[in-house]
């Protein structure tokens, strides 16, 4: 008898809901059996914690008095240039932002010391932030000039909004090359010196939902340590990429849009991150509760680490250049062991994405449903899945000629 | 077993002086790490082993000497409220000084295994990692 959102919104409201997160119900279905857990389990917790450079946030700092037209000027956060394609007051800030005087990889590897992503950390932290604007003037909006701090208490709006969060499984990053390379999967040592992962595994909310069956739009979620909502699918959404008899994609595939309000987010769940010789980004902490429909349901959610595979790729080349293809797949059992192989060769691992606080966020989801603080919702309009035919392009370029 | 930087000024840079501590003060001297400039600064980073009064005796040389000696562990700062255990670290380490507990996946820092060789910085993403070298 399958459940409904209704069912466990109520039982939330009582106080009566089983609430476990995604690593716990592990257990639970080994000792129990799918069926048992499906009719006794209510919601599983899933959190991920880790770089998400396609995020940013979008503020309305309100009136000056004469008022400025920030929309068609230039205007910065910290040194950090925010765009101002929008009406007068109202501008975003993306996570990979760079302050216009930042040397970048000049001298190489760059430091990347300050961007977008440490300027919305700042802003939630409750630091004032150094604004400053100019503007070419018109009739209603005469100022041409603005330098003011502002403070998350003082804006309108702010409102982290991220055009792509939570990959599905990511790639498994190494050098093949002779020289450092200094990429987002962090640094690779030459010749097959290291291998970086990003993902929570067994925790990512998408890996416990792999066909998108209850996460969609106006999901409900724990964003930047508040309340968020997913507002679409992710850029680069690809859910026809080839998986494993579970339904686990093998590659990079579904990604979230997520929105939520930044004023009731926390530092701890949005922090600014650097990548030497990369750049700045933002690295997020989402989680997404999963209402137990039936035991099909459950039964993604009990998905393990050594069930999820992910591709070697070489970021020294293959990646850059655009050659498809891996030099194998490795499970996420493997990664975390702290060790893989690859041609042979013994390859000590580091992750990117915090296991651990994926699982501090999962149990803090878990906590807010348990005590009643925090109702599933039941989307408006699911993810596109397998049978979309959506899937992830590369650029046909078309070079512009001249004359 | 000590672990220390010193610091060499430039009038001794290009004296045998390590030499000098192993031959005249019987200790086993293992060069972590150097950077040595004619006429400029130099900096060794060393772990000495041998009888307390060896070593006693052995610092006791530097020191007449005019070298600088700091202890290892207070140049090494781990910044836990930063840190954010994503494991970056753990492969780069040479000594294990990083380390993970593979349950928990919670990330450690052994100060006494630290030879201060500055690979994590760059690869923390979170400057949870401050070398004062």
């Amino acid at each position: 008898m399958a459940k409904t959102i209704k069912e466990i919104n109520e039982k939330i409201k009582k106080g009566e809901a089983v609430v476990v997160t995604a690593e716990e119900i592990i257990d639970i279905v080994e000792e129990e059996g799918v069926r048992k857990a499906a009719q006794k389990v209510d919601v599983v917790t899933t959190g991920t914690f880790g770089p998400m450079c396609s995020s940013g946030a979008y503020f309305n700092i309100g009136h000056a008095r004469p008022k400025i037209k920030l929309g068609g000027g230039r205007a910065h956060l910290n040194d950090v240039p925010v765009y101002t394609g929008f009406a007068a007051v109202d501008v975003y800030i993306g996570a990979t932002a760079l302050p216009d005087d930042d040397p970048r990889n000049k001298v190489f590897p760059g430091e990347f010391k300050y961007g977008g992503g440490h300027v919305i950390e700042d802003l939630v932290a409750g630091k004032d932030i150094k604004l400053e604007a100019t503007a070419y003037g018109t009739d209603c909006y005469p100022r041409k000039k603005l330098e003011t701090w502002i403070n998350t208490t003082d804006l309108n709006e702010a409102v982290l909004f991220n055009p792509r969060n939570a990959y599905q499984n990511y790639n498994v990053a190494i050098n093949l090359s002779d020289k450092v390379i200094y990429t987002y999967m962090g640094v690779l040592q030459p010749k097959l010196g290291n291998a970086n992962y990003c993902s929570a595994g067994q925790l990512s909310p998408l890996l416990n939902d792999p066909l998108y069956k209850t996460i969609g739009i106006g999901a409900r979620i724990f964003l930047g340590g508040g309340v968020g909502y997913v507002s679409w699918q992710g850029t680069q959404h690809n859910p026809t990429v080839s998986r494993t008899d579970r339904g686990l994609p093998r590659t990079p595939a579904g990604t979230l849009a997520v929105i939520g309000d930044l004023k009731q987010m926390s530092p701890d769940w949005l922090r600014g991150t650097t990548f030497t010789g990369y750049g700045v980004t933002l690295t997020v902490g989402i989680g997404v509760p999963i209402p137990i429909f039936d035991e099909e349901i459950l039964q993604y959610t009990a998905v393990k680490d050594e069930d999820i595979y992910a591709q070697v790729v070489d970021y020294s080349d293959a990646y850059p250049q655009g050659k498809p293809g891996s030099l194998g797949e490795v499970n996420y059992a493997q990664l975390k062991s702290g060790s893989i192989t690859v041609e042979g060769k013994k390859v000590p691992t580091g992750g990117l994405s915090s296991y651990a606080k994926a699982k501090e966020i999962a149990g803090i989801l878990k906590d807010w449903i348990k005590n009643g603080d925090f109702l599933l919702t039941e989307p408006v309009q699911l993810l596109p899945s397998v049978d979309s035919g959506i899937a992830f392009k590369p650029l046909k370029e078309r070079p512009i000629k001249s004359g | 077993m000590k672990r220390v930087v010193l610091t060499f000024p430039p009038n001794l840079v290009d004296q045998p002086i390590t030499y000098h501590l192993i031959k005249e003060h019987d200790l086993m001297v293992n060069i972590l790490r150097a950077r040595v400039t004619p006429n400029e600064e130099g900096r060794l980073v060393i772990e000495m082993s041998g009888e307390r009064k060896a070593l006693d005796a052995g610092i006791d040389y530097l020191k007449e000497l005019g070298v600088g000696i700091q202890p290892l562990a207070q140049d090494v700062r781990w910044r836990q409220d930063r840190c954010t255990h994503c494991t970056a670290c753990v492969s780069i380490c040479p000594t294990h000084a990083f380390a993970v507990d593979r349950k928990e996946m919670i990330v450690s820092f052994d100060r006494d295994r630290c030879i201060a060789c500055e690979l994590c910085v760059p690869v923390c993403p979170y400057r949870a990692v401050e070398v004062l070298f």
